[in-house]
């Protein structure tokens, strides 16, 4: 027991890192593959936004950990293999896509519609108008609930050490097994996430506070 | 011979679904001419208005800006809106920028002037309606009647050949709208034309040219404000000032 903390601690450091990388890395793909789907569904043709809408029920309605095996077990069956890390970053920046998705929708069809006339007014293109007037305030609106995506996907990487990645839950599981200590791994690793879920949350709120909009309280 | 009319709308109609709300309108507008739109509620005048700068598509009829027609197909829409400034009743302010930056977003992205040249700009038409002093408020800081100038000088940055109000001080507390009416007889005496939607009749009498008064999707009656509101032709138009002056009176 006595060298279980200098052993741990480097080792779930590392698995940290790991966590952080992936979260960082599915929610950044989350948002470029999210957004467009959003935007298709509330200023899009009605097919491509039912698309868009079949897409978003697949990965919200079924579990990530099927999600990443099919991925990972399913989709070489087909021909198509991948290492793990991309099979991980790939289930998890879909299934946030499709989260983040709604999200981005909720915040875009707040905006009441006069924003969208009065810049077509001036002479913009749909385009500039949703570049330079909706997406600024989408953007601003979607802040607190987008943290929450954020936040829940340092929780949500967990399921990768299934497929071997060594994150944060992966070092957790081989430490334990190691020093025949699951409680005391595991209670340390919660320690972990809480520190990471408390400084995310705190950056988020210091993001809303800087963006907030003058006279709006 | 008279001026090329600067707006001409010829036999509009506009149909939502199976109610025709307008039906068949034509009229035109000479450079630096005021015309208020007058009428019950629910007549079409703000449709009219949607429809002159294409945020509503006629259902059948033409309009023409100066020489261009503009309801024709592969008519540059997004072109033939900076040269139709809009005034509308909510203001629509973009409530992420300044007041300043409203009046910016329109130069710098749709004209690509540069933020230097289009500040300058947009300081000049800030301070044409009185904010200049407000420029690095955002809307929520702005009083209505404050917002709705600054909605005017968004417009009038793009340089517009006519400008479209619809009903610009209906949401504004009484105290408030003298401010705006102001700014818009300035405009006037200034020589910009005019297109106005409004129920203030006191501005309607000073300021107009002419006064056009619809009802259910037609005109029913135009003429000089002087002779519309003391001789009024028709019955339909009679019927409608003795209302008004009844819940004048009333108040």
């Amino acid at each position: 027991m006595i060298d279980f903390l200098p052993t741990a601690i480097p080792a779930l450091l590392n698995g940290t890192g790991v966590t952080l990388q992936y979260t960082l890395l599915a929610l950044l793909m989350g948002a470029i593959i999210g957004l467009p789907l959003a935007l298709v569904r509330v200023y899009g043709r009605q097919r491509l936004g039912r698309i868009a809408d079949v897409y978003g029920n697949f990965f919200r309605g079924t579990p990530l950990m099927i999600q990443l095996f099919m991925v990972y077990y399913g989709l070489p069956q087909l021909g198509v293999t991948f290492p793990q890390s991309i099979a991980a970053l790939l289930t998890l920046g879909l299934n946030s896509s499709a989260y983040q998705a709604e999200y981005f929708r909720g915040a875009l069809q707040s905006i009441g519609s006069g924003q969208m006339t009065a810049a077509r007014a001036i002479g913009m293109s749909q385009w500039k108008a949703i570049r330079y007037i909706i997406l600024p305030q989408a953007l601003r609106l979607v802040l607190p609930t987008w943290s929450n995506e954020a936040v829940s996907m340092i929780k949500y990487t967990a399921v990768i050490f299934l497929i071997a990645v060594p994150d944060l839950m992966g070092q957790a599981k081989i430490i334990a097994s190691r020093f025949f200590a699951p409680i005391e791994t595991y209670l340390l690793v919660a320690g972990f996430y809480l520190i990471l879920v408390f400084v995310a949350t705190q950056l988020l709120r210091a993001v809303e506070r800087k963006y907030q909009l003058p006279g709006l309280v | 011979m008279r001026d090329l009319p600067i707006v001409r709308i010829e036999n509009v109609h506009k149909s939502f679904g199976s109610v025709e709300v307008l039906k068949g309108i034509s009229f035109a507008v000479q450079p630096q001419e005021v015309v208020v739109l007058i009428g019950p509620s629910g007549t079409g005048k703000s449709t009219l208005l949607q429809c002159i700068n294409l945020l509503t598509r006629p259902t059948q009829g033409k309009i023409w800006l100066e020489d261009q027609e503009i309801t024709a197909p592969g008519a540059d829409v997004d072109k033939v809106r900076q040269r139709i400034g809009m005034v509308f009743q909510e203001f629509n302010l973009f409530n992420h920028l300044t007041a300043l930056g409203n009046v910016m977003v329109g130069l710098t992205k749709v004209q690509s002037l540069k933020p230097a040249e289009a500040r300058k700009k947009a300081l000049w038409e800030l301070e044409r309606v009185g904010l200049s002093a407000h420029a690095d408020k955002y809307p929520a800081q702005l009083s209505g009647g404050q917002k709705q100038r600054v909605g005017i000088a968004r417009a009038l940055g793009m340089d517009p050949h006519v400008m479209l109000f619809d009903e610009p001080t209906s949401a504004l507390d009484p105290e408030l709208t003298g401010e705006v009416l102001a700014v818009m007889q300035k405009l006037a005496r200034e020589g910009m034309t005019m297109i106005v939607v409004s129920h203030e009749m006191g501005f309607a009498r000073e300021v107009a040219n002419r006064i056009i008064f619809m009802e259910d999707g037609d005109i029913v009656e135009q003429g000089p404000p002087q002779q519309l509101f003391t001789q009024p032709q028709q019955e339909r138009t009679r019927r409608f000032l003795r209302r008004l002056t009844d819940f004048a009176s009333s108040e």
